[in-house]
């Protein structure tokens, strides 16, 4: 026999009745619109690649199991059983929890701030693809028209675009600079976009759905056809995929494993609450949960396919490239007739030469061309976006529509998870009645987004990647996980697991059997507090620090190259910057520049000559910690 | 005599066309790369055509328009292909200063390729930058105007949705108010039984009749 469930509160109901999702297409396409997000595509592949390839499976999918379903339900289960948005839910379930709801709507709006700045990164990307040749093929020409500009000859031209000509940026976070006015209008571009979708709630946002997120997956399935043709995608596939297990005996595989499901589930934002609210009482909520779980996880091994077999095509472009380079240097000082070394004879040759005139030999600038180099050279984050992937795209035949393709997806698929921010937030205000009811729902989402907008012009001046690395690092993580741990403990111990048990039996038909029971009461919790002790003792271990690009730091002469060894794949002494985006490492160069940075005399000065350090650009080189937010969803 | 006279005459040249003399400049043809095969061998003819456009870039500068091509002087020919080469003067004793050569060239940098087919990356003088052609941008950048297009799309679209709207809630104020409250009425008197409210009168101890919840209406259906 079945126990009715609890009367509902009528007036929570908006006045009128709860607006309802058309069919169950839409709520679907909705919530894996907001859990696949950006982090699928630049977050995962690089996490598989870095943890031993197919090895980082089975942390991944133990922590699906035992941490990432569980919650995922319990989201779902308590939006659709209490039927309002966050603060309402917690409020309802005990006044001593409304606090939750309140941190989990004032956390959307932060990461919705800064999520919708990358968008506009990405609209400015999307808009500058149109042309031929594409503006980050070369660099510009300097002032007499001899040669390139340094900054861009230093580093290269895609770096160039990315820092200077998008961002501007400024070598320190102190340096505010001026409001980027490209990018203010990209920026109120992308809050018009996501106004027009949500500006009645989910009545626009669910027809917006079918498109935000069907499209990327679309365009992933054409990259991962094209991208399969290309040469050299499949080193870089084996590569990605070989699984290494002695990895999985290091902790922070399996720490980064359970973050990553947590994040890339848009976990503790409140936005899953807000669409299963608007579902009828009586639908399926377990096997949703089950069901985008899935789709989520499935959509990022499908696109790391498609992204590992590109990065594959560019480096084994890059590495021809290296060869080529060498195989001209050798020509044009001996003076062999051209096409004579092909790449293969090239080892030969250079050992011949290296064996007969030694000298000569050792005074070239020739480098060490390794594949594996050039496949260790990953990215995540914003750097794989914007610097490797845009470079990748430049060596394909018609150029500009990739881009296109690529930035257009990139913008649809954050656009989706935008949707879910935005509705934690509004839809909680709208049940807690903030606004008259006589006003209509149009003004307040155009408030909410109008607000949003204007605070984040922050993030529009010329240091505002350095603050939005900031927020990204250290406002969403930790409060994240304090969240969820309270969720669940919440819904468990203070709702109660019976009378939840029973809610979920109303719902779905069946009460939940022992793993859900299980996993609610005892291992996710576990984890949580596990993952959140882990975090702070990371945190706490390294000095607070933000990754800088200054175009006047020189690495000096630890980067010079020679012959005999391993040698920084890229040019010599660097007159460029610290080649690192936000979230991007690069091992192999990286590396070795910023080691160079570590002892006091070669760091950077006030001035940005090198000299004593004033302003220690960070020494992270293993690049594990401070993963941003927004990279994992 | 005479070939003592040939010889000191060449002697003289080569001490002018030395790899690293005075106002001498490399060379560097990548015909190969530049023409695949098309590609033309590079033989005395072709050196007689880069004499006579180093001496025709010459004459175009004040005060040299007398260089003839047998000023210009080759030497160490490779088989990259490349070679040196250096601008006599009218002696042909002494050689042209470096920085009249370089400008030289670089004016006529166009002329001098197209008359081999090349182009600034496979004609190579070293030590004589070329200068760069500038990108050409259109007067308004693309993406200003994509950007206006789909920002106007974005604004017309935000619109019609605001206007739809208020003509929606129009429509819905103009029906007669009665009508909703009867049905509130209604509503209330159906939860409300002889003043008490229904639904607590299942916590009461009231029960649910089974046999009026069909098994369909468990699970909303996909």
């Amino acid at each position: 026999m079945a126990h009715a469930p609890e009367p509902d509160p009528a007036s929570g109901d908006l006045g009128d009745e709860r607006p309802k999702w058309d069919n169950k297409a839409q709520y679907l396409l909705s919530c894996i619109g907001f859990a696949v997000g950006l982090g699928n595509i630049w977050r995962f592949p690089y996490l598989c690649q870095t943890y031993g390839g197919g090895a980082f499976l089975v942390p991944y999918v133990i922590a699906l199991v035992f941490e990432g379903i569980p919650l995922f339900h319990v989201e779902l289960a308590i939006g659709q059983r209490l039927r309002k948005g966050s603060i309402g839910v917690w409020t309802a379930i005990s006044p001593y929890l409304s606090g939750l709801g309140l941190g989990c709507v004032t956390l959307s709006f932060l990461v919705s701030l800064y999520y919708n700045t990358i968008l506009a990164w990405v609209l400015w990307y999307f808009l500058n693809s149109f042309q031929h040749p594409l503006p980050w093929s070369s660099c510009p020409l300097d002032l007499n028209r001899t040669g390139f500009v340094e900054e861009c000859q230093g580093s290269s031209a895609v770096s160039y675009f990315w820092y200077r000509q998008t961002l501007n940026i400024t070598a320190d976070i102190n340096d505010s600079g001026s409001i980027q006015w490209q990018l203010l209008i990209c920026l109120a571009a992308c809050w018009a976009v996501v106004y027009m979708c949500i500006i009645r709630g989910i009545e626009t946002t669910g027809k917006a759905i079918y498109f935000t997120a069907s499209f990327p997956y679309l365009v992933l399935t054409i990259f991962l056809i094209r991208g399969l043709t290309l040469p050299g995608a499949t080193k870089g596939l084996i590569y990605l995929f070989t699984p290494n297990m002695q990895i999985l005996q290091n902790p922070r595989v399996w720490l980064d494993a359970a973050t990553q499901i947590f994040f890339s589930l848009s976990l503790a934002f409140g936005g899953h609450i807000a669409f299963s609210s608007y579902n009828s009482p009586r639908n399926n909520c377990r096997k949703d949960a089950v069901a985008i779980a899935l789709v989520n996880s499935m959509t990022s091994l499908y696109a790391s396919v498609a992204v590992f077999s590109i990065l594959g095509f560019k480096a084994t472009n890059s590495y021809e490239h290296c060869l080529d380079r060498n195989v001209l240097i050798l020509i044009n000082e001996f003076d062999f007739p051209e096409h004579s070394i092909s790449r293969d004879d090239y080892p030969a040759v250079l050992m011949h030469l290296t064996a007969t005139q030694p000298r000569r030999v050792a005074q070239l600038p020739l480098k060490a061309c390794h594949l594996e180099d050039f496949l260790d050279k990953s990215a995540s984050g914003p750097g794989l976006a914007f610097i490797v992937f845009t470079e990748a795209v430049l060596h394909m035949p018609g150029a500009p529509g990739w881009a296109v393709l690529f930035f257009g997806m990139l913008f649809t698929l954050g656009l989706s998870s935008m949707f879910g921010n935005m509705e934690a937030i509004i839809t909680p205000l709208l049940d807690k009645g903030v606004l008259p009811r006589r006003v209509p729902k149009e003004a307040l989402t155009g408030l909410v987004c109008l607000v949003c907008f204007l605070s984040a012009t922050c993030f529009m001046l010329q240091s505002g990647n350095y603050w939005l690395e900031i927020f990204d690092n250290f406002v969403a993580p930790l409060n994240l996980l304090i969240f969820a741990f309270l969720e669940v403990v919440g819904v468990v111990y203070v709702y109660g697991m019976k009378r939840f048990c029973d809610d979920i039996a109303w719902m779905t038909g069946r009460q939940p059997g022992p793993y859900w029971r299980l996993t609610w009461r005892v291992v996710s919790p576990l984890l949580l507090l596990t993952i959140f002790v882990a975090y702070v003792t990371l945190l706490a271990r390294k000095p607070l620090s933000y990754r800088a690009w200054n175009p006047q730091y020189d690495c000096g002469p630890h980067s010079s190259p020679n012959v005999s060894g391993k040698v920084s794949p890229d040019k010599t002494p660097r007159a460029g910057a610290v080649p690192l985006a936000p979230g991007e490492t690069l091992p192999g160069l990286g590396a070795r520049c910023l080691r160079a940075a570590v002892p006091a005399s070669c760091a950077v000065g006030p001035n940005g000559r090198a000299g004593p350090a004033a302003h220690p650009v960070e020494a992270d080189v293993e690049g594990q910690e401070r993963r941003p937010d927004t990279d994992r969803r | 005599m005479l070939r003592l006279l040939f010889f000191l005459v060449t002697a003289i040249h080569a001490e002018l066309c030395q790899p690293g003399a005075e106002n001498a400049f490399k060379v560097r043809l990548s015909i190969r790369t530049a023409l695949g095969d098309k590609a033309y061998a590079w033989d005395t003819n072709e050196e007689y055509l880069f004499k006579a456009m180093v001496a025709f870039s010459m004459r175009k500068v004040p005060n040299r328009e007398a260089t003839e091509i047998s000023h210009v002087l080759l030497c160490n020919v490779t088989q990259r292909v490349s070679f040196w080469f250096v601008v006599t003067d009218s002696s042909k004793n002494h050689t042209l200063p470096a920085v009249e050569v370089q400008s030289a060239i670089r004016m006529n940098r166009n002329r001098i390729n197209n008359a081999f087919s090349l182009n600034d990356q496979t004609l190579e003088f070293l030590k004589i930058p070329s200068t760069l052609a500038p990108p050409t941008d259109p007067s308004v950048p693309i993406w200003i105007i994509i950007f206006g297009v789909i920002f106007c799309i974005v604004i017309v679209a935000i619109t019609l949705l605001i206007l739809s709207g208020i003509r929606q809630r129009r429509r819905k104020n103009k029906e007669p108010s009665e009508v909703d409250d009867a049905e509130d009425k209604c509503e209330n008197m159906i939860t409300i039984e002889n003043g008490i409210p229904c639904d607590p009168l299942d916590t009461k101890g009231g029960h649910i009749n089974d046999a009026f919840m069909t098994e369909d209406e468990r699970l909303t259906p996909l």
